[in-house]
């Protein structure tokens, strides 16, 4: 089960990190992990109608004391642009986990302009950006960015590869 | 659409410092513009949040710090025209039914800070229809004082999520205007409610 494992380690980060609110909007990519926060009784799975959303939920999690996570695609990072300017002028967490499409053998053409524009604008809303580009790191870059967003009180995002993840097949 | 227009006559200042009153330990997060000034107009409080930014984000913030709190009633107090950018958010606390969350439409059917130009709610676009809707377990347009007087008991005991519309001039007030530092008022906020320990979290 060697593909069905990174997510489960970092499921196992998240609780190590007293992540309480998962919001997510749907995603391949994070099937597993949506499905092991979904079943975890120590977490609040919530779906989004849109990424945006869960920008705002953060900083709400935040003022009542609690931490969050927000699960997405490079598709939907554009959506939050405007969002991320209430985390940075609040100086508050928040942890993105974001899976790429449109990046690594995509067949899909209309994926590629926004997963091309992923890490310029979260970097132009001051997310600091960390990739991943095997399965095996996963898990300790996910820990080193929750712990850099939580003690430092900042935005930071986690873009796992289409390599990681593995390329939608359209047959 | 067609629905007949019936002119708002509720005044938002009073509507705001009427809801406010009696917050008891009741958190409020503010939607930007007039709301913000409406609720500092009614009394600052280290327990409001008010988002001077972020259109679209008031109930989703209030969501987030519901299910965090969930021993701590949480009031979302916004407009019009910030409630229907964020409309979505409606449908996501309708799956969540958060108990202790309660979302109040200052609706002036305009935008106000940006031009007076009139919102959906003025061409019929129900927005307390939407919530009952999405699953929102209590919701209505407020017309007139005496709905309101009835209704404001029920944002802070009836089981939520609860939702009114209350529809109020586009009168202008003066300008009361609440901190503005995002930082300052994120840990005024966090230091009254989770105590000194917060600033070491």
């Amino acid at each position: 089960m060697a593909q069905s494992s990174w997510p489960d380690l970092i499921h196992r980060v998240l609780r190590a990190q007293r992540v309480r609110q998962v919001a997510y909007v749907p995603d391949s990519g994070h099937a597993r992990l949506i499905d092991l926060a979904r079943a975890d009784r120590e977490m609040r799975a919530i779906p989004l109608t849109t990424e945006e959303e869960g920008v705002a939920l953060a900083l709400g999690a935040w003022l009542g004391g609690e931490r969050s996570v927000l699960l997405l695609q490079s598709s939907g990072a554009g959506n939050c642009i405007n969002m991320l300017g209430i985390i940075d002028e609040c100086r508050v967490p928040l942890l993105m986990l974001v899976t790429m499409r449109g990046e690594w053998g995509e067949f899909n053409p209309w994926q590629v302009p926004m997963s091309q524009a992923t890490i310029p604008a979260l970097e132009a809303m001051g997310v600091a950006v960390k990739t991943v580009e095997r399965a095996g790191d996963a898990a300790e870059t996910v820990d080193a960015a929750a712990r850099l967003a939580f003690n430092t009180y900042r935005p930071v995002a986690v873009l796992i590869s289409q390599r990681v993840v593995g390329t939608k097949e359209f047959k | 659409m067609t629905a007949r227009h019936k002119s708002p006559t509720l005044d938002r200042r009073k509507v705001a410092a009427e809801i406010l009153e009696n917050r008891g330990d009741a958190l409020v997060v503010a939607g930007l513009g007039a709301p913000c000034w409406d609720i500092a107009a009614a009394g600052d409080h280290p327990l409001n949040f008010y988002v001077w930014g972020g259109m679209g984000s008031a109930a989703m913030i209030g969501l987030g710090l519901a299910l965090a709190q969930p021993r701590r009633r949480v009031i979302v107090i916004t407009g019009d025209g910030e409630m229907l950018m964020g409309l979505g958010a409606l449908a996501t606390i309708g799956v969540q039914q958060p108990r202790n969350l309660a979302l109040v439409v200052e609706d002036n059917e305009h935008y106000g800070e940006t031009g007076m130009q009139q919102t959906h709610t003025r061409f019929g676009v129900d927005l307390a229809g939407v919530a009952k809707a999405a699953g929102f377990r209590a919701a209505a347009t407020i017309r007139n004082a005496a709905q309101l007087r009835s209704w404001i008991p029920k944002l802070y005991r009836r089981p939520g999520p609860v939702f009114i519309d209350v529809k109020v001039t586009t009168a202008r007030a003066p300008l009361v205007l609440p901190p503005r530092d995002g930082t300052i008022l994120r840990e005024r906020f966090r230091e009254a409610l989770l105590g000194p320990q917060a600033a070491r979290e």
